[in-house]
Parts: C-alpha cells; structure tokens; sequence
C-alpha cells in the first residue's frame, strides 16, 4: 500500500521542481546578476542619450584632436595612446580577477590575496588615469557647462553647442563609470580584507570573490562601450 | 545552492531551542523577518496614503470653492493659505506630491513592499527571503526616502511642483518657480533613494521566487500572488535604472550648469545660455520607466485580486496558464508603449502610429484578465467578505477605466483629449481606484495572516461601499469635462467662460471625495482597532488552499515549525467534484482525494494514471455492489 502512495504524490525532482534552485546558484549570484542587467540599462540610457544629443547636432568634436595628449609626456600627437593605456590597467585587472576567482575555486586564499591586490592596484591605476585625463581636459577649458576658446573650438572642427554638449556628456557618462569603477575598488578592498581574516575560509566558499568578480568584469565592458562611443566613433 | 540548505538547517536550529532573545529593537525596528517588514512597509504606506488624500481634499476645496476663503486654511498652511484660499504655487506643489506619494510611496511600495514581503516566502514555501539583510535595508530605505519626500513640506520654498512626471525645464531650473528650488531637489535626493530601496527589494523577491520554493513548488504550482509579485519585480529591476539616468542628468542640468534638457530659454526676461539640449529626450527616459511604473502598480493588485475572487467564489480561478501568460504579456508590452505619453511632443506620425498599436495590443491581454475574472464569478458559490467586494470593486475600475484607455491609445483621440480631465479620470479609475482596491482586497484577506485577528466585517461593508461610490462619484464625472476640453492641473476655472459650467460638477466632485475621504476613517479605525481588540483569526479562516494558511497564526521566525510542507498539486482545488469539502489545500496528498482526483492531476505520471484507474474500478464495483 505504502508504495502505491508514494508513487501518486511523487512530486517532481528536476530543475525547476521546487525544493532547489533551477540553476544550481545561490542566491546571491543571482542577484547580481539582476543587479547587472539593471545597471546596464542604467548605462544604455545614457549611451542612447549620447546618440541622440550626438546625431541631432551638425558638428561633434573629433575625438582625434581632443585626446591627443599624455598627460605629463607629451601635449598633442598622440590620439589614442593614453586611453589605450588606461582601457590596458582596466583589461588586465579583469585579468587578474579571473584569476583570484579562480584561486578561491581552489582554496587558496594566499593566491587569491595577491590576485586581488593586483586588482585594486589595476582600479586605483585606472582612476589616476581618469584624474589625469579629467585634470588635463579641465586646463583645456572642458567642464561641466564649459568648453575652450573659439580657436581650439574651430579645431576640433565643431561649434560651440556641439563641444558644449560632448564636454557634459564625457564628464557625466565617464564619471559615473568612474564612479562604479570607485565602487567597486571599495568592494574589492573589502573582500580582500576578509579573505585576509579568513572569512571565506570558515565559510567554506569563495564565492563572494566571484560574485564581485562578476561585478567588475561588467564595468569592464562597460568600459568597452563607454570607449567605443566617446574616443573611436 | 549550499547556502540556501545553509540557511534552513540554521532556521531549523534556531527552532529546535526555542526563540533567541530579541529586544524591542531588534523585532519591531531592525527587524529583519519577512513579516514584521511588510507590516512595516504596510503601516508606512497607509501613512503615506492617508497623507496623499488630504493632500487631495485640500485642492478639491480649492477646486470646488475657487472664491471661497476658508479662515481654517490659513490658521494651519500660513502663507500658503493667506486669505484663506490656496495660493497657485502652493495648488502646484499639492498636486505634484499628491501624485508623487501615490503612484511611488502607496501603490509601488505600499503594495508590492507589504504583499511581495508577506506572501512569497510564505506563499513559496520558504523560511524567509533570500536576503533579509537586503529586506530591512529596502524598508529604512524607503522610510527615509518618505521623510524627505514629506519634508519638502517644512522648507521655506515649498515642495516640488512641476507635476509628479518633473518634465524639464520646470523643474531643471531651480529659479523657474519656488517649487523648483529646495522642494525638487528634495524630491530627487528622495527619488534616488526610493529607487535603491525598490532595487533592493525586487532582487531579493526575484530571488526568492526562483530558488527558494519548497519541495513540489514548481512555477505552475505558484499563486497568481506569487506570479504577479515576480513579474512585477522583474518590471522594476529593469524601468527604474532608466529613470536614475534621467535623473542623473536632471540633477546635473540643476547643480552643474550642464544643458541636457535645456535649450533656448528666456526666464523672467533674461536669456539662459544653455543651448543643445532636449526637453523631449527627458520624457523618453521618464516614460521608459512611468508606462512600465503604472504595471508595476496594478499587476500585484491582480495577483492579490485574483487568488481573493477564486478562494470566495469557492471555484477554481478561470483559465490559471491565460492569467499567468497575460500577466507575461502585459510586462513585455509594458516596456514598448512609452511613447503614447507624447503623441502631442510633435513625435512622428509613423512613430505615434507603431506606439498606438502596442498599445492597444495591451487591451488582449488585459481583456483577458477580466473575461477570467468574469467566469471565475459566473456561477460561483460567492462569499461576499469585505476582501471579496474590494476584489470585484477592482474589476469593476478595470474595466470603465480600461475603455477609456482604448480612447486614449489612439494617436487622433489623445491630440483633443491630452492634459484634460479625461486622462485624469482614465488613470484614476484603471490604475488608481483599481490599484488601490486591490490593496484593500489584500489587506481584509491577509489581515489574519499578519495579525492573527480578524478585522469587523461590517464596517468593512460601510468602508467599501463609501469608497466605491464615492470613487465613482469622483471621477466619472470627469470624463465629461474632459470631453468638453477642460485641462487638468489648472488652478481655477473661473477664468474662462466655457469652463464656468463645470463649477458646479467640481463642487459634486469635491464633497463626494470629502466623504469617500470621510469613509476612510472606517477602515483606519477598523484596522488599528482590530490589531489589538479584533477577534482571535482560526488558522485559515478563509478556508483557503494556500501555503500560508497552513503556517500556525503565532509567528514564528522561520514561519513553519519542523520541515516546510510539500506541495502536490496546484492552489486553486476549490469545489472539486467528489470532494467532500470545497477547498483542498496545495499540502493535501493526492492519495488522500482519490475520489476527487483527474487523470490531467498527474501531468502525465502514467504509473499514478494507473493507480487512479485501478482505484476507480474497483469503487464502482463496490458501489455496484
């Protein structure tokens, strides 16, 4: 009798079943992964923002002549040079979080401090590069609501509102990069110092590295975008 | 995964040694259990809400009695009152927070915050939410967020006043009027917080949903509760991000000298040297969030809605998987149809007309919400509870605003009828009265669940009548001054002679929201007086299939003393044929109900079709015999 039961109310054991998560994830994970899919949208406002401010407007300054410089080397000649540098740090940090995620998979939480260390130094590069970059466009005249003389105007080969507009929209839409960027350096700082006191270790799990992971991969290609849009079209 | 296991040995533990020590901090305040967090976020909200109607009244005096001066008004507003009459500015400032509280503080997460915190971990089958953390942080979130927004009250200037929707540049210059000054600024800095509060609180429902249902739990075993509740949380997880970049760019265009909405602009006589910008792009990325905003209002009402018809019509809810696909529907569509707020933004013929056909393709969808809850009706062993009437109150709304909405989804019809009367009744009645009666609905329902007491059903009755008819009352006349092209946030119409009919019908409007604003009391007494003095609830007093009713009334951390039950079939078994009660609950074996189960019970489990057979056969031989 007791077998004729069981298989009436035998309920169901696959993924999506109850009783477990349908992805094998916990739910940490999970909200990150939300979290990141509403940020990015965050983030595509802003660049469909920028597309259309840009494509209403006759002019747009050539991204050539605005970054040419390296600031602290040389003033003009180098279109490209510095922020290949800095989208370099940010790639190789994403590097190096790959592998202190893939140290705590392991364990070893000696590996996954050094990796981490690199990472925040890869951050903190990156955002030194970003007050140089800022500082050195601020001399130029660049700001919130504020754009050069008419001759650096004219070689950029624009007007005076399309400049005006690219000058808000790099400084807002890379500052608020920048800003997640800072964030997640404080995040990163943070686990680093747990992983230090060992916390993970009594858990059991690394996992909150790769949760972090997650969310400093996508600044990463964030980044991407954010280049994309503001120094190569 | 490890995790989750984690935290249910750790509740189990918990339960095993009796209650840890908790302080009054620790369990009112910082409470971090999923119930006393919706209580939180229910209590707040009827704060909020009570708040929003007097704001209410106080413009429907001014709009009943535009020349009246009334002394009182003075005693208490001060300078916003001088003379006894509301001054414009002050009109203004009344129905942007009007409109601001009730769309975000009592119908986003007054609802979604209460009946999402309440009933998925119960409805799911779960200790708690994935995050409890997250959950008091998305509550204090929101509590700030609500002091500030009702700060705005106390500042010299006054609070925001360029309309719930702060269209640019009104509100992007903060010396364009006084609202636009301190009050919008408070107005975004609450914004942006309400917006992390709500992010918080979505992430930890989604996750919730998804990995935490108990044994049995599949998604087509869900509430439409827990259906509507998920679907919602994923709406604000992907609206409100658009909104923070809109208002990242207003609050720069306001505090930084930046000119992303500005453009041409003369302001008291001066020319403003922003040039550039759009105030148009604004609206885009407002409405990207406030059309999918509106859903993220009424489908929790829905889900409350309908598991509240199904469970006292005592009949299975009408077409389970339509519902569940419409709900689908309605949140996909809902991000395609921002553009019917701005057919008169001098958008595109071809661009209004794609918009136009998104949105009246909503109408399927929603049609096939309220054929459902018809049928579900029709014929029904009806128990006219208080929770009941609020249930069928919402279809009602739904569906005499809903046709207005067929109006103004077309791109011809909205160009005369836009900013008139006529919106506002539309939205009053499909998202407003709607909404807010589907929270009502909640609140009779769950109120044993959260409090153990049941609330006075008879003044339930006086509250829902008073409300219903005075809704009505309020709004239906609206249309025909819509019709008639009266425009809506208008100070007073005694400036124009074709508006000075309609003085009268304002003055019908006003006393009838006077005493639906009266008939409040009823349900404020009823509610806090029952809290303490109400009588004792059974443990189902509804005779309900959900999961929550089978939580003891006591409430424990952790909800369900020793193992979290298993679910075997779907919640909506009411009056099954060849039961001997009219409800079955989701936690009832099907090897207890042999007499009532159907083969399509077993989702094709070919061994228990058998075993039913057998058993079949073998009863009617015996009754044969």
């Amino acid at each position: 009798m007791s077998t004729t039961v069981s298989q009436l109310d035998e309920v169901r054991t696959d993924a999506w079943g109850g009783g477990k998560s349908p992805f094998a994830v916990e739910y940490g994970k999970i909200m990150m992964w939300f979290f990141l899919v509403s940020d990015a949208f965050t983030f595509s406002s802003f660049l469909i923002y920028y597309g259309a401010v840009r494509f209403s407007k006759p002019t747009w300054p050539n991204p050539d002549i605005v970054f040419q410089s390296i600031p602290g080397i040389a003033d003009a000649g180098y279109p490209l040079v510095f922020v290949g540098i800095m989208t370099f740090i940010l790639i190789m940090s994403s590097v190096t979080m790959v592998l202190a995620v893939e140290a705590g998979h392991r364990g070893a939480k000696k590996e996954v401090l050094w990796w981490m260390g690199g990472t925040i130094l890869g951050g903190l590069m990156f955002l030194g590069c970003q007050a140089l970059e800022w500082t050195h466009l601020h001399h130029e005249g660049f700001w919130w609501g504020a754009i050069p003389g008419a001759e650096i105007v004219k070689e950029l080969g624009s007007d005076n509102v399309s400049t005006q507009q690219f000058a808000n929209l790099f400084f807002t839409i890379t500052g608020f990069h920048g800003f997640h960027v800072f964030t997640g350096v404080v995040i990163n700082i943070i686990i680093t110092i747990m992983t230090a006191c060992n916390v993970f270790e009594k858990r059991g799990t690394y996992l909150m590295i790769e949760k972090v992971g997650l969310y400093w991969h996508f600044v990463d290609l964030v980044w991407v975008f954010v280049f994309t849009f503001f120094y190569l079209v | 995964m490890s995790s989750t296991a984690m935290h249910t040995l750790e509740h189990d533990g918990h339960l095993d040694h009796g209650h840890h020590k908790e302080t009054f901090l620790t369990k009112y305040i910082f409470s971090q259990d999923h119930k006393m967090i919706a209580k939180q976020f229910l209590i707040t909200g009827i704060i909020m809400a009570v708040i929003g109607m007097f704001l209410s009244i106080l413009f429907r005096i001014q709009l009943g009695w535009p020349e009246k001066s009334f002394p009182l008004l003075e005693t208490f507003l001060g300078k916003w009152a001088e003379g006894g009459r509301i001054k414009p500015d002050f009109y203004l400032a009344l129905v942007t927070i009007h409109g601001t509280i009730m769309v975000f503080f009592v119908l986003t997460t007054g609802l979604s915050g209460t009946f999402s915190n309440l009933l998925i971990p119960l409805q799911v089958g779960a200790r708690d939410m994935a995050s409890p953390f997250l959950n008091m942080l998305s509550y204090w979130l929101f509590f700030i967020s609500s002091v500030i927004m009702i700060g705005a009250f106390f500042v010299e200037s006054g609070p925001a006043s360029s309309g719930w929707t702060i269209y640019p540049p009104l509100s992007a210059l903060p010396k364009a009027i006084a609202g636009s000054g301190t009050g919008m600024t408070m107005w975004l800095i609450s914004m942006v917080l309400f917006i992390a509060s709500s992010l918080m609180g979505s992430l930890n429902y989604i996750s919730t949903v998804l990995n935490m249902r108990t044994k049995g739990m599949d998604m087509w075993r869900m509430p439409l509760t827990v259906w509507a509740f998920f679907l919602t949380a994923v709406l604000g997880v992907l609206s409100f991000p658009v909104l923070v970049a809109g208002v990242v760019l207003l609050i720069f265009d306001r505090s930084f000298g930046t000119s992303f909405y500005l453009s041409d602009i003369v302001l008291k006589g001066e020319i403003l040297p922003n040039e550039g910008g759009s105030p148009i792009l604004f609206q885009h990325l407002f409405w990207f969030l406030g059309h999918p905003e509106v859903y993220i209002i009424i489908m929790p009402a829905f889900g409350i809605t309908s598991e509240v018809i199904s469970t006292n019509a005592r009949k299975p809810i009408f077409g389970y998987h339509a519902m569940v696909y419409s709900l689908i529907g309605i949140a996909v569509l809902s991000f395609l149809v921002w553009g019917h707020h701005m057919f008169v933004t001098g958008m595109n013929p071809f661009l209004g007309g794609v918009f136009m056909i998104t949105t009246l393709i909503i109408a399927v969808p929603s049609a096939v919400k309220t054929f459902n809850y018809l049928a579900t009706l029709w014929r029904g062993n009806i128990r006219f509870s208080p929770a009941m009437l609020f249930g069928i109150g919402l279809v009602s709304f739904f569906i005499s605003g809903g046709l207005t909405g067929i109006f103004l989804g077309n791109a011809s019809l909205d160009i005369p009828l836009h900013d008139t009367y006529f919106v506002v009744a539309h939205f009053h009645l499909v998202m407003g009265s709607a909404a807010i009666f589907g929270m009502l609905c909640g609140v009779y329902h769950w109120f044993p669940k959260m409090f153990g007491r049941l609330m006075d059903e008879k003044l339930g009755y006086l509250h829902f009548w008073v409300t219903f008819i005075g809704a009505y009352f309020v709004f239906f006349p609206m249309h025909f001054m819509g019709i008639d092209g009266v425009p809506r946030r208008y100070y007073a119409f005694t400036e124009f002679a074709f508006m000075k009919e309609w003085l009268t019908v304002n003055k019908f409007i006003s006393w009838s929201a006077i005493v639906a604003a009266l008939g409040q009391i009823a349900f404020l007494y009823n509610f806090f007086h029952s809290i303490f003095y109400g009588k004792k609830a059974s443990q189902n007093p509804w005779q309900s299939n959900t999961l929550e009713w089978t939580a003891p009334v006591e409430h424990l951390h952790g909800n369900w003393p020793g193992e979290i039950p298993t679910v075997y079939r779907w919640p909506y078994d009411y009056s099954k044929p060849g039961h001997h009660e009219d409800f079955i609950p989701q936690t009832t074996p099907f090897s207890q109900t042999m007499s009532s189960n159907m083969p399509h019970d077993f989702e094709g489990n070919a061994e228990a079709e058998r075993i039913q057979l057998e058993w079949e056969k073998a009863n009617v031989r015996e009754k044969a015999l």
